[in-house]
Formats: structure tokens, C-alpha cells, sequence
């Protein structure tokens, strides 16, 4: 009885108070980083210094491009949990093709050139998120149980090709003509590390094929109705294959700048990070069932993680604290999320209302709510 | 008239036992239900008319504790009660039969019917043998030659049905609300059930019924009800009326001011059908669509009406892409529709404004502008880039043109109110600038204005030139809004008529949704 009688007076009488807090709510993640940027700078005389920042930024760039990637796919409505082994897999393609190919039948080894090293280790990645869209368009698998598969397929792989060890010394000699790799992780441009540049990138690429093209909007209708997204003509079945492809690109690139960095490829590298672009991308207000997120919300998310993660190794967290933490921050994320969504709802219906209401027998075409 | 139904009446004695007073019912902007005085009395059948939206369902909704009224007070046995949920309601003794079926297909009957409230055995496990028996007992009393083991996704719909009716005996309701409770059954099994309904009512419970065959409502009831847009507008014992009574309480006049222009003179054939076949998707051993042949042409507005079940839905759904055609041929200005993906029809010329606009038609995330240009997004793209300042324009034209009223292009698409989210579907429709507009069921939820608004915009494009076929199931829609009603029943066509030159009457009884013989009376 109660449920509807409030939001239809809701409009003219709650107007200015709703949006004080929507807009609280809207910017929560950029108060987050705010707030533990502030908290973080008394409790400790390094962190905000030049040289941490830029520390910092660099963890969260990786998580960011891995974060962009998932964003697609969340869009989407679906979900990617290959993404942790796909960065693991791409390093160690990486790592097996500058250590040089042992061709027994000839006895020669093989030194592809870093750019043939980076193309081979972005199209596995690629291939691993195509494998993910396939199994999810054609077979009708739940993205969920898709990628949970990929996951280990993925990872599997990369022990094979290893042999479960790692590969060190990715920087190449110039007698075999494959130096530079270590300059993609390692390398500063304008005093910035490459991986931030690589992020910067990344988002504005993102946000213009969302914004901007029919593809980025194709996947936001998908994600937000994909059965009214196929009436309207949407090839949502190739809409869905490329995000997942999109979302292996990225983790493969993510899995060049670590190898690149550390010069060496583990096998094991990038365990559970899809579980930390699953939460930057959660955090920036995406909604798990699709058609709702955006960049900025991803970026800020990444960088709320990031400098939680590392604020509390600078004061000293236990580990054990930090994980409980960083939990506590998603849920919250979430709840806050939610309320927002309440907020939305009722403002809407409450609009609906003052439409109809305003609606007269004569059609003036557009008209503006009358109430004021 | 049955004789039973009659001394029933005549032999219960008739205390109210529930009363709805004053009661709205508000869904956002729309108004479901507009301050209805409603009574059930005790051993009496009480059948509720109306058409699509009237209002019924909504009632039996918030009589069910399924939804809370937004205003007004439900009375049992003279006490006000709110009704937190339907399992507050069952514990009153209300239990309801629902249109669509609840049932949870991958369980068993016998879990189903105990579902919610199951038999315990010292209070903490399920006693399966109780129960077991109980649903054989239920089973054997409606005639049904089913296991209580049996799987309930591996039953046809009609014995669906049954389950959920008997579901509702299970409980013991004194007020058994039942809401087209026949609409899958066959012959026979309509039969048991009136069976069990007399049985229940000698018995002293009270029963409110729907259902959409006038004919076979009357033949149960002891009291009619009519309801129209929300609002009961009459009420008599079922002895002192006939069809013609309900059909004109039914359908008002409202309806009547619908009249947009029309062609008189068609071009060529826009679309062809021929011998379509469509395989009906919850039994695949029926045809929803059984040899169906129809020309539609530039310039027409053909309605295609029928009954919940005629085959409307499946053959428009078909017809757009989304299902496949078991036989036939449909071409498209000669070109056959065939094989091709939706995208490709929607390339073609052929869009289809679906039944479910809140399922199939809106993408609730997005803005209105984005909705209206989601179908025709390339054609503001260059290269691989949306050209801003094109979409703009394409948005502020169709907002202008279909009239949706929008506090900004910008604004949610759920802040709209029922009628202008679904100028904003045949908006995104037009946008593709079609050949053949398909809609099903256009102006469902839609209240009267916005339905006059919604036909006039399918008889300006009409007009135009183009081809509009659209299914409804109000009869007032069909004669009004309409060059050629196609009467579809069973998955044929029936009958087509003019609308110039039809009755009410004519087209109910085409569609078999009364009776043809001894009804001579009625007209």
C-alpha cells in the first residue's frame, strides 16, 4: 500500500534532496580515492610523493588495462574469469619465443624480433577470448562456466609450454636482434612508465568505441536487453564474440608489461587478477547484469584499489588485513550501488508520473514538466 | 444457463466473504485500477468480463496478496486485511489459479503443488509420503492419469494447468480465485474442472473466475461482473443476463473514437504469405501456425484478431526473424524473407514492434534518444565512427514526430510513462524506415488517449504508403483501427472481414470466442 502512494508525490517535494545525495552517490568512487588519498598522505610522510604516485599508478595500470577488457564483457552482461591465466599465457609465449625456437630437424634456433614476440603473445590472447566467445555464442555455455574453464585451460597451457618453470632474461641480446622487449614494462617516457601510457591509451581508445561507434553502443544495448538488442537488428552474437576478444587483448598486453618488466615470464604470473578487474570495474558503478558502466568508472575503481592496496603496505598493514579490507571496500561498493539504483528508480517513476500528468488530451508534441 | 449453477445460487446462502472497497491500483503513470467496489460471497461463482487491460487480473492480483492496492481497503469476513504476500494470503484461505503458470518446471508434481507449505514430519522433515499421496488423491479427483513423480516440464501445458489447479485445492482456499483457468485445457478437461468448481461451491467456497470464452464464463457463473479501463461499470446475477449484455458492457464506447483516416485504395502487395506453417514451441506436435496464406499492401492496416492462443504472436515473432518457419514461404516485395537473420529483414524493410515492451522492446538502460536510434545506428555512422550531430537530428525529428513526450532526448527511457515508451518502440521502428511494420498487441497498458494517439501515428505511415499489420485482441480496436480484420483462430485464418460493414458480434463469434450455435438470441 505504501510503495507506490510516496514516489507519485515524490517530484516536486524531494527533488533538490535526491539529488544531493545521487550526486554524493554518483561520485562515491572519486570520493573514495579522495578520501584515501587524504588518509593515506597523514598516516604516512611517503606516500604522496612523485615517486610513489608514479609507483602506484603503475600497479594499478595493470589492473586498469585488464579492468578495460573486463568492462567490455561486463557491458555485455557476461563475465570473464580467464583473464588471470590469459596474462600468465601471453608472458610465457612471450618468454618461450625470446628464449628462441629450437628447431630440431634443422638445429637452428629461431630469434623472432620483439615486435613478432608481441604480436604472437596479443594474438593468444585474443584467440583465448575468441575461444571464450564461441563457447558462449555457439555452445550456449554460461559465460561464467566458459571462462571458469578457459581459466584453467589457459593456465594449463602455460605450465605445459614451460614446463612449469620460468623463463628469465627476456631482454634478448643485440647478436640475436631481439632486444627491447623489457622497454614495454621497464621504459619511461617523459619520466612516466610505459604501462601508464599503455593505460592512458587504452581508456581513450575504450571510451570512444563506447561512446562513440555502434559497436560500443551495440554492446551496451546488448548487455541492457539483448532480446530487444536482437529485434532491432543488433548482431548480438558478434557483439558478443568480440568483447570477449577484446577482454583477451587487453589481458594479453597486461601480460606483456609484467613479463617485460620483471624480464622473465612465470608461468603462474596473474593468478586471481581477474578477480581484481572484476572489482575496479564493480567499484565504478558497473552493474553485473549489463548495459550499465562506463571508463571513468573503471579508471577510478582500478586507482581506489590500487592505492588501497599499496596505502596499507605503506603503513603497514598486515596482509592478512589488507585482504580483508579490500573485500570490505567491494561490498560496500556494491551496497552503495545499489542505493543509487533505488534513488534512480524512484526519481524515474516519480517522472513517469509527472509525464502522464502532464500529458494533455491535445498533443503539443514535446512538452516540457510543467511542474516546477 | 446450466440448471446447476442455478439452484446453487438459489440453495447457499450468499454472506460476503471478501470485499474490495475503493480500491486503485497504480503501475507508475498508468492507472490499473481506478477506485473498484468489488464483492465475493460464499458457494458462488463470481465471473469477472473485461477486455485485455480492463483491470481484471490487476484485482485479482492484489486480491491474491500478489500486489498492494495504492489506495483503498480489502474487507475478509468484514475485517480490514493487508495482504503482505501471497503466502499470507493462502493462510487466509485465498489462493489463486494464475494465467501464466507458476510452476517450476524441474520439480515434480507432488513438490510443486506442496511447494511453499510442505507436509513435515516431526515438524523438521518433508513427509514425502503424505505428500505423495495427498497429490494422487488431488490428481485422481480431477481426472488426470498422471504420477505425483511426474516431472512437471515433461507435461503438456494443459496438464500444466491442471497441476496448478490443483495446486490451489491443495490448499484448502475458502476463496479459490481463478484466472483463466480453461485457456490451455481441452474439452474434457474443462469439463472436470466445472465438476470440481460445483463441487467446490455445494462446499461453501467462494470462487471469482476469468476467462476470455464469454460462452463457457457464462455457463459457470452466478454473478457477472464487467470491468472497463480499470473501473467496474456493471455488475448483475449471471440469470438476468445474456452475451449481448456482457459484449456491450465489455466494450463500451471507448473504443469508438479510435477512427483514424484510412486508404480505401491499396498498391502493390507489400507482403506475402504463403501456407505458413509455425510449430508451436511449448508442444512441438502442434502447429501454432497451420497453412496460413495472407497478402498485405502498400497502404493497408490489416488487424489480425484472435484469442490468446490463435497463433497472433508466433506468426508475427516468425515473420520477423526470431523463430523459424516449419513451411510456407513469406516474401517481402517479392523478396524471399527465408533464411534471413532479423538484422538482415530489418535491412529489408520488416520490423516488428513486439508484444512484451518492457521484455522485447526497450533497452531499459539507455536513454530515449539511444532506444529510438538503436535499430537504425548505422545509418548515422561514417566509417566506423556515430556522427553526433546526425543522431541528434534523427532523435529531435522522431521525438517530434511520433509526439513522445520527453522532458529531454537525455532522460531514461524508464521515466516515460507506458504510452510514450511505446511511441518511442514504433518510433525505433520507423527509424528504419520500414516496408511492412509488423506491431503485436500496439496499445497493451496503454491508456485510451494514448491508444487513439498510437493508431492515428499507424494511420498516418499507412498512409504513406506503408504496409502495417497488427495483432490485437480488443474487438473495438479491430473494426475501428483497421482497412481488413483477419479473424485467426486455431493457427488459420477464420475469416476476414471489412470493417466497415462488421458487428461486434460478427467478429467474436468468428473467432470462436463465443459460440455460434443457440446464440441467435444475442444479436
Amino acid at each position: 500500500m505504501s510503495a507506490t502512494t510516496p514516489t507519485a508525490k515524490a517530484p516536486k517535494f524531494d527533488r533538490s534532496k535526491v539529488d544531493i545525495g545521487s550526486i554524493l552517490l554518483e561520485g562515491r568512487a572519486f570520493i573514495a580515492l579522495i578520501v584515501l588519498i587524504i588518509l593515506f598522505s597523514f598516516l604516512s610522510d611517503s606516500f604522496l610523493t612523485v615517486g610513489n604516485l608514479i609507483t602506484m599508478t603503475k600497479h594499478v595500470a595493470m589492473n586498469a588495462i585488464l579492468a578495460i577488457g573486463m568492462l567490455f564483457v561486463i557491458l555485455k552482461g557476461g563475465i570473464d574469469l580467464s583473464v588471470g591465466s590469459t596474462v600468465g599465457l601471453s608472458g610465457v609465449v612471450a618468454g618461450v619465443l625470446l628464449q628462441g625456437l629450437q628447431i630440431d630437424s634443422l638445429n637452428v634456433v629461431l630469434y623472432p624480433a620483439v615486435w613478432v614476440v608481441v604480436l604472437c603473445s596479443l594474438l593468444i590472447g585474443t584467440l583465448v577470448g575468441f575461444v571464450n566467445g564461441i563457447l558462449v555464442t555457439k555452445f550456449n555455455v554460461a559465460p561464467f562456466i566458459a571462462t571458469l574453464g578457459m581459466l584453467y585451460v589457459a593456465r594449463g597451457a602455460a605450465l605445459l609450454i614451460s614446463n612449469g618453470s620460468t623463463y628469465p632474461r627476456l631482454a634478448g641480446t643485440p647478436e640475436n636482434g631481439n632486444t627491447g622487449f623489457g622497454l614495454i614494462g621497464g621504459g619511461r617516457l617523459l619520466g612516466i612508465p610505459m604501462a601508464i601510457w599503455i593505460m592512458v591509451v587504452f581508456a581513450i581508445i575504450a571510451l570512444v568505441v563506447l561512446r562513440a561507434t555502434p559497436f560500443g553502443r551495440w554492446v551496451y544495448a546488448t548487455g541492457g536487453n539483448e532480446r530487444a538488442a536482437e529485434l532491432a537488428g543488433i548482431p548480438v552474437r558478434k557483439v558478443k564474440l568480440r568483447v570477449y576478444m577484446i577482454s583477451g587483448f587487453c589481458a594479453a598486453v597486461a601480460g606483456l608489461i609484467i613479463s617485460s618488466e620483471l624480464t622473465a615470464a612465470a608461468p603462474q604470473t596473474g593468478e586471481s587478477f581477474e578477480l581484481n578487474a572484476i572489482a575496479a570495474v564493480v567499484i565504478g558503478g558497473a552493474a553485473l547484469t549489463g548495459g550499465r558502466g562506463n571508463i571513468r568508472g573503471v579508471l577510478l575503481g582500478a586507482f581506489v584499489i590500487g592505492f588501497l592496496s599499496d596505502g596499507l603496505v605503506i603503513i603497514g598493514v598486515s596482509t592478512f588485513w589488507q585482504i580483508t579490507i579490500k573485500g570490505a571496500v567491494i561490498v560496500l561498493a556494491v551496497v552503495l550501488d545499489q542505493a543509487q539504483q533505488r534513488f534512480k528508480r524512484s526519481k524515474n517513476a516519480a517522472l513517469a508520473v509527472a509525464s502522464k500528468a502532464s500529458a494533455t488530451p491535445e498533443n503539443s508534441g514535446i512538452t516540457e514538466p510543467s511542474a516546477k | 444457463m446450466t440448471a446447476s449453477a442455478g439452484v446453487v445460487t438459489g440453495a447457499v446462502n450468499t454472506d460476503v466473504v471478501m470485499r474490495a472497497v475503493g480500491i486503485t491500483k497504480n503501475y507508475g503513470p498508468t492507472q490499473a485500477l481506478k477506485g473498484v467496489d468489488f464483492e465475493i460471497r460464499r458457494g458462488t461463482v463470481t465471473v469477472l468480463f473485461g477486455e485485455n487491460g480492463a483491470g481484471k487480473s490487476t484485482l485479482m492480483k492484489i486480491l491474491s496478496g500478489v500486489e498492494t492496492p495504492s489506495a483503498g481497503v480489502l474487507e475478509l469476513d468484514g475485517e480490514p486485511v493487508a495482504l503482505r504476500s501471497t503466502v499470507d494470503a493462502v493462510d487466509r484461505g485465498i489462493a489463486i489459479i494464475h494465467q501464466e503458470l507458476s510452476l517450476a518446471p524441474n520439480l515434480s508434481i507432488r513438490d510443486n503443488i506442496f511447494m511453499g507449505r510442505e507436509v513435515r514430519s516431526n515438524g523438521i522433515f518433508v513427509d514425502y509420503k503424505a505428500e505423495t499421496t495427498k497429490t494422487a488423491e488431488l490428481l485422481r479427483h480431477l481426472e488426470e492419469d498422471l504420477g505425483p513423480k511426474t516431472l512437471v516440464g515433461d507435461l503438456r501445458v494443459g496438464q500444466q494447468q491442471v497441476v496448478e489447479i490443483a495446486r490451489a485445492l491443495a490448499g484448502e482456499a475458502r476463496v479459490l480465485i481463478m484466472d483463466e483457468p480453461t485457456s490451455a485445457l481441452s474439452g474434457s478437461e474443462v469439463e472436470v474442472l466445472f465438476r470440481v468448481i460445483r463441487e467446490l461451491t455445494a462446499a461453501g467456497v467462494a470462487i471469482v473466475y476469468i476467462s476470455h470464452h464469454l460462452e463457457e464464463a457464462l455457463e459457470i457463473a452466478d454473478h457477472a461482473v464487467v470491468f472497463r479501463d480499470g473501473a467496474l461499470v456493471a455488475k448483475a446475477p449471471a440469470a438476468e443476463i445474456d452475451l449481448a449484455w456482457i459484449i456491450s458492457n465489455m466494450v463500451g464506447r471507448s473504443a469508438d473514437d479510435l477512427s483514424p483516416d484510412l486508404l480505401d485504395e491499396f498498391g502493390e502487395v507489400a507482403l506475402r504469405l504463403t501456407d505458413i506453417k509455425i510449430a508451436d514451441s511449448s508442444n512441438p506436435a502442434r502447429l501454432a501456425v497451420d497453412g496460413l496464406s495472407l497478402d498485405v499492401r502498400r497502404g493497408e492496416m490489416v488487424c489480425l484478431y484472435g484469442l490468446m492462443g490463435a497463433g497472433r504472436t508466433e506468426l508475427l515473432e516468425a515473420l520477423a526473424g526470431r523463430t523459424p518457419l516449419l513451411a510456407g514461404s513469406a516474401e517481402l516485395e517479392g523478396k524471399s524473407l527465408g533464411s534471413r537473420s532479423i538484422a538482415e529483414r530489418v535491412e529489408l524493410g520488416l520490423t516488428l514492434v513486439p508484444e512484451d515492451r518492457q521484455r522485447d522492446g526497450l533497452v531499459q538502460t539507455m536513454s530515449v534518444g539511444e532506444n529510438l536510434t538503436l535499430a537504425s545506428l548505422l545509418s548515422y555512422a561514417r566509417r566506423v565512427f556515430l556522427s553526433g550531430k546526425q543522431e541528434k537530428d534523427a532523435v529531435d525529428r522522431e521525438i517530434r514526430d511520433v509526439r513522445v513526450k520527453t522532458s529531454s532526448p537525455t532522460a531514461s527511457i524508464t521515466s516515460l510513462s507506458g504510452g510514450n515508451q511505446q511511441k518511442v518502440v514504433i518510433g525505433k521502428a520507423l527509424l528504419t524506415d520500414p516496408r511492412v511494420l509488423l506491431l503485436d498487441e500496439p496499445t497493451r497498458g496503454i491508456d485510451v488517449g494514448a491508444k487513439a494517439e498510437i493508431f492515428a501515428l499507424m494511420a498516418r505511415e499507412s498512409r504513406k504508403g506503408l504496409a502495417v499489420l497488427y495483432a490485437t485482441s480488443e474487438v473495438g480496436e479491430a473494426l475501428s483501427a483497421s482497412t481488413r480484420i483477419v479473424v485467426m483462430s486455431k493457427g488459420r485464418i477464420v475469416a476476414q472481414l471489412d470493417p466497415r460493414t462488421t458487428t461486434r458480434e460478427e467478429v467474436m463469434v468468428a473467432s470462436g470466442e463465443t459460440v455460434d450455435e443457440g446464440n441467435g438470441d444475442a444479436r
